[in-house]
């Protein structure tokens, strides 16, 4: 088993080094302009140059995408769980959920500005929250939904009501379907928190280290947020998969949907 | 397991039981009509019929899953309802319907956690249904990690768990390849024998009708409709038997039940 884990890594690793050398060959080779291209050995120096910025902007930007996520995660689960109980506001709201996440929700980050103020975070935090929010709510309110109408009647010869079936039944039953959604929103939550920081909020954060710094033509700088940026969003995600496979040790690996 | 002999003559009792899905509307569907059918303690009876005869329906109202839209179902002298709630019935569905998440012997326990049964209480028992289904060693294992009929001994031993005098049974070798269904039908046949239960069994396999029952109730559909009823007596049965004259004998019994029905349509 484990050796097979080191094994399914080690292919995306030898990818990973050899398109870095290629990059780094390429712009040496066809003498790249550092402002189109800079080489991933600038980058990485100024990732150590600029450590102190990049440290605070990284973890004031991964306080706003973690607590928006948390936020986004409480909030849709809690919907899903009201839905669930109350037929005819699912009927009404479910649609409208699935209709509201096929739009671009981070659209909504110059509106929230002036709705949220544009010097606070919360601003940021509610564009967070609300591209979490959708596709959580979405899954959990289907995994509440989609049990086998033969395990509902086995409850019932069981004498058993709602809250039991709920319990030992529905959410048991949605846990796959919340665990799929948490890989979705955990990486969106990072890209929701630096967009909308393009467009306000205090200047301290990576969004913000990315547009000034593309500003000042300092480019290698702005890769080097980028760098973080993908970093953090690797990490939720990284988290959101090991979240999974401690809540549902019965998911075998290489199992899927039933 | 004790053998369960008190003999309560009267399992099941159903009067006059008629059921209407969606009444006075567009879609307003006969589903049973008529229905008179007593099943006496420690019968195995099967229903049997061309798919639309209610079969699983009529079932359903002996469980309570379902209310008669007019008549009366009485389960162990009780109302169905009564009898739902006090849990005299096991049920078994074709879709096995164990959950993922908890373990075999987690499976087994479930009705008994449900009824708050002590921790060691319960252990014992699913050890007990374990070894009754054959199964002794898999108490660990997760139900994906079974194949499809061992899934479904286990869903035998959940719904035998807590010693119910009826078993329901919904197509439960449905969906299993012919040679483990015969397995299957062979330990079933054991267990009934090794616990005494009363046992409704919904099928459309004329073989499996046969070689299982001592009665085989033949339905006809819309609405659906007790068309005969057919006494078997093979005694003990194994898998010798499927090749026994009497069996053919009482296959072709109930394929020539089921003819008339068609032809009666």
């Amino acid at each position: 088993m484990r050796s097979s884990k080191f094994v399914s890594i080690l292919p995306p690793v030898i990818v990973g080094i050899t398109g870095l050398a290629i990059w780094e060959g390429a712009v040496n080779v066809f003498d790249i302009k550092e402002f189109l291209l800079p080489k991933p050995s600038s980058i990485w120096a100024r990732l150590f140059d600029e450590w102190g910025e990049l440290r605070h902007a990284t973890w004031e930007t991964g306080k706003i995408a973690i607590s928006g996520l948390l936020i986004g995660i409480f909030l849709g689960v809690l919907l899903a769980l009201i839905t669930n109980r109350f037929k005819v506001l699912s009927d009404g709201l479910t649609p409208l959920a699935i209709a509201v996440n096929a739009t671009p929700i981070v659209a909504l980050a110059p509106i929230f500005n002036a709705w949220f103020g544009i010097t606070g975070t919360f601003s940021n935090q509610a564009v967070v929250i609300a591209v979490v929010f959708f596709p959580v709510f979405i899954n959990t309110a289907k995994g509440l939904t989609e049990v086998h109408p033969n395990e509902i009647e086995l409850m019932q010869s069981y004498a058993s009501g709602e809250w039991t079936i709920l319990r030992e039944v529905r959410i048991p039953n949605a846990l796959p379907f919340f665990a799929n959604s948490l890989r979705l929103a955990a990486p969106l939550s990072v890209i929701a928190a630096i967009v909308a920081e393009y467009f306000g909020g205090p200047q301290d954060r990576i969004g913000n280290v990315i547009t000034s710094s593309a500003g000042f033509a300092k480019y290698d700088v702005a890769w080097a947020a980028i760098a973080m940026a993908s970093g953090l969003g690797l990490l939720l995600f990284g988290s959101a998969l090991v979240a999974e496979r401690l809540s549902m040790p019965w998911r075998i690996s290489g199992d899927l949907e039933k | 397991m004790k053998k369960n002999n008190e003999t309560l003559d009267e399992a099941v009792s159903i009067r006059s039981a008629d059921k209407v899905f969606n009444p006075d509307s567009d879609d307003e569907v006969q589903a049973l009509s008529g229905i008179n059918l007593d099943i006496a303690s420690g019968d195995f009876i099967s229903l049997i019929g061309p798919s639309g005869c209610g079969k699983s329906t009529l079932l359903r109202l002996v469980a309570d899953l379902l209310s008669p839209t007019a008549g009366e179902v009485r389960v162990f002298g009780k109302t169905a309802n009564q009898a739902r709630l006090d849990q005299d019935y096991g049920m078994v569905f074709q879709h096995a319907g164990l959950f993922d998440w908890r373990k075999v012997s987690a499976n087994i326990e479930l009705p008994l956690e449900l009824k708050g049964w002590s921790k060691s209480e319960r252990k014992v028992r699913s050890k007990e249904m374990l070894e009754l289904v054959r199964l002794e060693e898999f108490g660990d294992h997760y139900p994906r990690q079974l194949s499809g009929g061992m899934q479904q001994r286990v869903s035998i031993a959940r719904a035998l768990s807590f010693e119910p005098r009826l078993l329901l049974m919904d197509e439960p070798f449905g969906a299993l390849d012919e040679m483990t269904r015969e397995h299957m039908q062979v330990e079933l046949l054991r267990i009934w024998r090794e616990t005494g239960t009363t046992v409704v069994f919904v099928t459309h396999s004329i073989p499996e009708a046969a070689f299982l029952s001592s009665r085989v109730v033949v339905l006809s559909p819309r609405p659906g409709k007790i068309h005969s009823e057919i006494e078997v007596n093979l005694g003990d049965r194994n898998d010798a038997t499927r090749e026994d004259p009497q069996f053919f004998q009482a296959t072709t019994e109930v394929r020539e039940a089921l003819r008339a029905v068609e032809a009666s349509e």
